[in-house]
């Protein structure tokens, strides 16, 4: 490991002022993600501006449900949270299946969702990778991917995002509160990603400068009819194979709205809007839920050896919402 | 040969190093720090699978502050031979494997050793590498032997004859892929030099061998070398033999004058321990109508690196397990540009059983006689190659016991039908086994003025509660209380001993310490009971006189698994076993062994794959977060039963071991539930949602 500067932001301001003149600073939140990157040399920084401690530490309910949540929340905090287990349950639930109850006790909000993607050779500094060292190659493509996108993804990259709960949240319409180098602004959760197309090397349109203050959550009056399922190589504590979040707003067997976004399928939490733009208005059946899966799921183009994943997100996606039928 | 009247054998005896353990005192070979000047060294892999090491230029390393020193084979010293190549450290160019120790460096620091490990410059030649194995590889050959000592191939009456005219035949091809050594403390060592004599504080399955390995590198007289391991957190056969870490840590040790620290990362243990080989297994069974076999036909395609031949003893459980005149076992090798297998839990035994249970589950479909049934029509008389008597073999009774605690009389052996909810459920059954061996080895009793007794033996107690049961056992020899015993084991000063290995722990090392304790009493009794006395013993003799039987314990295993209808995801809901292995020694130490095992087993069914990464030709996903082992939710019941079991023709104890045979046939019994639960047949381990979801 590289040695470095270790400091504590005592307030927003000073965080980012700490940030913006280094390009070899970084914000450290519960240190999951990044301490294990700089074990393995993925990460390099010269200086780490501790935001922890930020007081960005609780979470507000609105009477409607709305919440507006910390960034230095702890992962397990959120996901025991009254209000969010009443209103948002499949938050609760994606915070929960995510990690162990020990990484889950360190993890921020802010920190999740910039964690970095688990693809093996991302992790391996002795091979190629295009999002850790741009025009090396990318060795997934033709090499072990079984885990990796089947949309979203490019010739440059085929890595997927690792959170369970950034899915939830891309559901719900998340906002992200931002203090940057000009001052505060929001943005939309899912446009916080962006797709690697010829440039990987960014998971986010952020500045390196921009600190994730809080992430607001409105209200959603089915948001109580919701659900996170996640599909895993293990019954604990391994990444998804594919998961996907949906809350679902039915009257009189029609479907009036509803909220759907993929895990573990994209370089991004997808939102799946196709599929729920076939589902409004549409009978509340099996038949409807599989043609909005595959309205979705159309554009996929998995690789050599994840096929698999496509109709196991069909299944998933008909299975969550039929149950939310039921609920 | 009598059995020893027993008072502590056989019951619960707490471990006793319970309370250094649960209180953190116990100290493992990474925490002894024989001086305040301890250094660290660590270990610089290579990058490319094939090829020679140019040059390493150190320049960049050593001028960190706090760095003593880089060593390669351009400044190492010379070693004296190894017979295994793996250990000549630094004393070729040659690279044979991705993840091979091409340098270590030494610094005052460990995170300084790190970040100096990274900054070495290693120079290539680098040479197209061969990393994948497949049964028509041309450079698959037949080995001498397979491991440790068993004939390569076995023939007896006209297998492919009798396969020709059988009324019913299955003719299946299973895989395995490579599977990973990862017990939880990682290989260690601390090494120091004193007095022109090496000591070594090191985490292995066996001092003695550890010791003599090392003497042989260093040039040094056994005597002058110690190795003291009094805990050691699991091996499985990983820590069986020395591996590289401990040379470098001596080697090191030796360079800077210091003591020395070597520990694995978790993902160095990828390449560097030892794992079991990818294998490739047809399996040919020709049989009559009701299930009885006329021929068993089985062949195994293994790796092996080119540094050493490991051959694995995939078959050798066929040559022993099921009555046919006609039989055959075979197994052929690739050398390919990959580290070094080597032994994982029951090598041999776990995969080859994997096999041949799944053949036998899909024969008893093919004759539609229950799978139970059908292994008892097979069940032999003697041993089926060797003609010899068994000392004892309790297969149909566990199989019985098991099924009947299990609930398996009502089952319906139709695939695919039974639904709960979005699941659909299943169980099966498969039969486990794995040789008794018994090795040579020396330990000393001694009559301590305060009327307690001490017994010494380089016994290596790997978390197995190896020290524990000797307690115990000594305890009944000498006619005493178990609290009278001290027990000292894993340190290479104490009396020669055989490895924790092979499941021969208890039986070999228990020998010693019965007749060491035997002898003990004689010299008491003839000198009127005057304290201190000492005896020793050596069970060579005895150990080559012993009677020519087949030796092996059994078992049965069951598992009920339900697999969703929607994602594929398969979960083991129970798992019970029933062995037949002696007498157990301690009822609460064996249970945990064999849970254990059955759990290594699931995971071996379910998860564990090393995935080659065919362009660089390294096990790509080398960490637990990417290599799956089970965590606590996929092992929700687990139960463990034994026959009574008496044999008297094994050792003073009359036990088998225990170790090894609970991971023997677990992947068979899930993936033969899986079969039932769902109609779709998987021969290719583990058993991934992939293959299901559809």
């Amino acid at each position: 490991m590289r040695p470095f500067v270790y400091e504590r932001a005592e307030e927003a301001r000073s965080a980012v002022a700490a940030v913006a003149d280094r390009p070899d600073a970084m914000y450290l939140g519960g240190g999951t993600n990044l301490v294990d990157l700089m074990r393995l040399g993925v990460a390099e920084p010269a200086r780490l501006v501790d935001v922890s401690r930020l007081p960005y530490d609780t979470v507000g309910v609105r009477p409607d449900g709305a919440l507006r949540i910390g960034a230095a929340v702890r992962n397990s905090d959120l996901a025991a949270h009254p209000a969010v287990r009443r209103a948002h349950p499949l938050l609760a639930q994606a915070l929960l299946a995510g990690a162990s109850g020990q990484v889950r006790n360190m993890a921020t909000v802010g920190g999740n969702l910039l964690q970095r993607t688990r693809c093996a050779y991302f992790q391996d500094i002795t091979k190629p990778c295009n999002k850790r060292n741009p025009g090396s190659g990318c060795p997934a493509r033709e090499g072990d991917h079984r885990n990796l996108a089947i949309i979203g993804h490019s010739e440059a990259c085929v890595a997927t995002h690792p959170s369970d709960m950034a899915v939830a949240l891309a559901a719900l319409d998340a906002v992200v509160h931002l203090e940057g180098r000009d001052g505060p602004r929001t943005l939309p959760l899912t446009e916080l990603y962006r797709l690697p197309g010829d440039d990987p090397r960014r998971d986010t349109v952020l500045d390196p400068a921009d600190l994730i203050t809080e992430v607001t959550v409105p209200a959603l009056s089915f948001g109580g009819r919701s659900h996170y399922r996640k599909v895993r190589d293990r019954a604990s504590f391994a990444f998804a194979v594919v998961s996907v979040a949906a809350a679902l707003d039915v009257a009189g067997g029609v479907v009036r709205d509803c909220r759907i976004a993929f895990g573990a399928i994209a370089p991004v939490p997808w939102r799946a809007r196709r599929a729920e733009e076939a589902l409004r208005g549409a009978p509340a059946t099996e038949d409807a839920f599989a043609a909005a899966a595959r309205a979705e799921l159309g554009q996929a183009r998995p690789l050599r050896d994840n096929a698999f994943k496509v109709p196991l997100a069909r299944n998933l996606l008909v299975r969550t919402l039929t149950e939310l039928v039921v609920a | 040969m009598t059995v020893t009247p027993t008072r502590a054998v056989g019951t619960d005896f707490d471990r006793v190093e319970a309370a250094e353990k649960v209180t953190g005192t116990a100290r493992y070979a990474y925490e002894h720090a024989p001086d305040r000047d301890t250094v660290y060294a660590v270990p610089v892999q290579s990058v490319i699978a094939r090829g020679e090491v140019v040059n390493v230029d150190t320049d960049g390393a050593l001028t960190l502050p706090g760095v003593i020193a880089a060593v390669w084979h351009g400044n190492a010293p010379r070693l004296g031979p190894a017979d295994d190549p793996e250990l000549a450290l630094f004393q070729s160019r040659r690279v044979a494997y991705r993840g091979q120790l091409v340098a270590g460096v030494i610094a005052e620091t460990l995170e300084t050793a790190r970040e100096a490990a990274r900054r070495l410059r290693v120079e290539y030649a680098q040479e197209p590498h061969d990393v994948v194995l497949r049964v028509d590889h041309p450079k698959m050959y037949k080995p001498s032997k397979v491991n440790p000592a068993y004939p390569t191939d076995t023939e007896y009456g006209d297998p492919d004859a009798a396969l020709e005219k059988a009324a019913v035949t299955v003719d299946l091809t299973y895989s395995t892929p490579a599977e990973h050594n990862n017990p939880m403390e990682p290989h260690a060592t601390v090494a120091v030099w004193e007095n022109d004599g090496l000591v070594v504080y090191d985490s292995n399955q066996g001092s003695s061998a550890v010791r003599d390995t090392l003497a042989g590198l260093f040039g040094l007289p056994p005597d002058a070398v110690r190795v003291i391991a009094p805990h050691v957190g699991g091996g499985f056969g990983s820590k069986g033999t020395p591996r590289p870490g401990v040379v470098l840590a001596a080697l090191a040790a030796k360079v800077t004058g210091r003591a020395v620290k070597v520990t694995m990362t978790r993902q160095q243990m990828f390449a560097l321990v030892g794992y079991r080989t990818p294998i490739i297994q047809r399996v040919r069974l020709g049989a009559d109508e009701d299930g009885t076999l006329r021929a068993i036909v089985h062949d195994a395609f293994e790796q092996t690196s080119t540094v050493q031949e490991f051959a694995e003893q995939t078959t050798t459980p066929t040559r022993i397990m099921y009555a046919a005149p006609n039989r055959r076992t075979t197994h052929r090798l690739a050398p390919l540009d990959v580290p070094t297998p080597s032994w994982m839990r029951a090598p041999g035994e776990c995969p080859g059983m994997f096999a041949l249970e799944s053949a036998m589950d899909e024969l008893a479909i093919a004759c539609g006689v229950d799978p139970i049934e059908l292994r008892i029509r097979n069940e032999p008389e003697t041993d089926p190659e060797s003609g010899l008597p068994f000392s004892s073999r309790n297969l149909v009774a566990c199989l019985r016991e098991g099924a009947a605690r299990f609930g398996w009389a009502d089952r319906d052996p139709a695939p695919g039908v039974r639904r709960e909810g979005r699941r659909l459920v299943g169980t099966g059954v498969a039969a486990a086994t794995y040789p008794a061996y018994r090795l040579p080895s020396r330990a000393t009793a001694r009559a301590e003025p305060d009327g307690g007794f001490t017994v010494r033996i380089a016994a290596a107690d790997i978390g197995t509660g190896a020290r524990t049961a000797l307690t115990q056992i000594a305890a009944d020899a000498l006619r005493t209380a178990p609290e009278r015993v001290r027990v000292e084991v894993g340190d290479s000063a104490l009396p020669t001993a055989s490895l924790a290995g092979g499941s021969s722990g208890t039986a070999s090392w228990g020998t010693a310490v019965v007749r060491a304790c035997e002898a003990l009493l004689r010299e008491l009794d003839r000198y009127g009971g005057r304290r201190p006395q000492e005896a020793a013993a050596d069970t060579t003799a005895e150990v080559e006189a012993a009677e020519r039987l087949s030796r092996h314990a059994f078992g049965a295993q069951f598992a009920e698994v339900g697999v969703d209808v929607d994602t594929g995801e398969v979960r083991v809901s129970r798992l019970l076993g029933v062995f037949g292995v002696g007498r157990v020694i301690n009822p609460k130490t064996a249970r945990s062994q064999f849970i254990g095992g059955m759990t290594m087993g699931l995971g071996m069914a379910l998860m564990e794959e090393g995935v080659m990464d065919v362009e660089f030709g390294d096990y790509l996903n080398h960490d637990f977060a990417q290599y799956h082992i089970p965590a606590c939710a996929d092992v929700p019941d687990i139960e463990v039963h034994w026959v009574d079991e008496v044999d008297d023709r094994l050792n003073p104890m009359g036990s088998k071991g225990i170790g090894e045979i609970g991971i023997v046939g677990t992947a068979a019994a899930v993936a033969n539930a899986v079969h039932h639960a769902t109609g779709v047949r998987v021969r290719d381990l583990p058993i991934r949602l992939d293959r299901l979801v559809g």
